[in-house]
């Protein structure tokens, strides 16, 4: 192999849906968990069910079943916990997902103007051509213009005054 | 010589909240924000009526003092199934009264995290944040989100009006010189 191919190669995590499998780049994995108990509270963002706690970390769950399958996912087998960039600080998503994941290293074909926004590529494993995910397009967040003020991620403490 | 008691820099601060339902939904508000708390039955003398177009989450205004507070059903607020409502806040700092079920308790939190930005639609003005407390994870309501300026100025708009048409309806109680 050159070293020009060599450079091609990037680290994904295959991840299942149903009978379908997606990529998304390894660099945005952080974690594979056992599906936990969501707290579900009243809100207005479809696709986001609740959050799960995680090491004291509360991270959101969204479910992408509907746009990529179809369908909800409702046989659960993990929840991958993925980053998503928000432009000003970096979260922590988990996705359920029906299967085991996989990680490979494979060169990807880059998307095309004719491809869904959250389509990042394209990857030919095992005779399968495979989506590759981009977290950014696919799970809600603030519209990508938004200039507002970033919120703290983590507040340790409170402030003592009840004022 | 008097002793001095050093301040420790790693203690926990803490805030009290309390803990309270509507619908079946477990919220938290920061017990300073609370001025007042209410049974429904203790504000026969004190409310009235009030019907804003387009805001159904209104029903009742409240006199304080010389305050008028905006009492905002919780369950239409925040899309939960219609309860009765036995209990209302009193919000400091805000034209808003609350009605909700219960109260749970009081307790204290030591650490609030800032609502995920997944959740980018109205509930960022509902939420301060999350905290979790005995391994369930409970969202801490902000006493400024249940009424935006806008829904202010149309029930004070409703409000002026009502009282217009009451006084119109009543000539009698002026006085002639």
């Amino acid at each position: 192999m050159t070293v020009a191919a060599e450079l091609d190669l990037q680290s994904f995590v295959l991840l299942r849906l149903g009978d379908r499998r997606f990529a998304l780049a390894a660099k945005h994995i952080a974690e594979l968990v056992a599906p936990s108990r969501i707290f579900r509270f009243p809100h207005r963002t479809p696709k986001v069910e609740g959050v799960i706690l995680r090491r004291g970390r509360m991270i959101p769950v969204c479910d992408v079943g509907d746009i990529l399958i179809g369908k909800g996912i409702l046989a659960r087998r993990f929840y991958l916990l993925a980053v998503r960039d928000y432009g000003f600080q970096k979260e922590w998503i988990a996705l359920p997902v029906t299967g085991e994941c996989e990680l490979i290293t494979t060169e990807v074909t880059p998307a095309t103007e004719h491809d869904a926004p959250h389509v990042a590529g394209w990857l030919s494993y095992n005779g399968e051509v495979i989506e590759v995910l981009n977290m950014d397009a696919l799970t809600p967040g603030p519209a990508p213009a938004s200039t507002r003020a970033p919120a703290p991620v983590l507040m340790e403490s409170l402030p003592g005054s009840l004022s | 010589m008097p002793g001095v008691t050093p301040e420790n820099p790693r203690a926990i601060r803490t805030e009290q909240i309390i803990l309270f339902r509507i619908g079946g939904q477990l919220f938290a508000i920061s017990s300073a924000s609370v001025q007042e708390v209410r049974s429904v039955d203790s504000l026969a003398g004190s409310s009235a009526e009030l019907s804003a177009p387009g805001l159904r989450k209104v029903r009742h205004v409240l006199q304080r003092s010389d305050k008028s507070f905006f009492v905002v059903n919780g369950a239409a607020h925040f899309g939960l199934p219609p309860t009765p409502g036995t209990l209302v806040f009193v919000l400091r700092r805000t034209r808003t009264a609350l009605l909700i079920d219960g109260i749970d308790k009081m307790t204290a939190m030591t650490r609030l995290q800032s609502l995920p930005n997944s959740f980018c639609h109205e509930e960022r003005a509902w939420y301060r944040g999350l905290t979790a407390l005995d391994q369930t994870v409970v969202p801490v309501v902000s006493p400024d989100g249940f009424l935006t300026a806008d829904e202010i100025l149309l029930l004070d708009s409703a409000l002026e009006a009502q009282h217009a048409g009451t006084a119109k309806a009543s000539p009698g109680t002026e006085a002639t010189p």
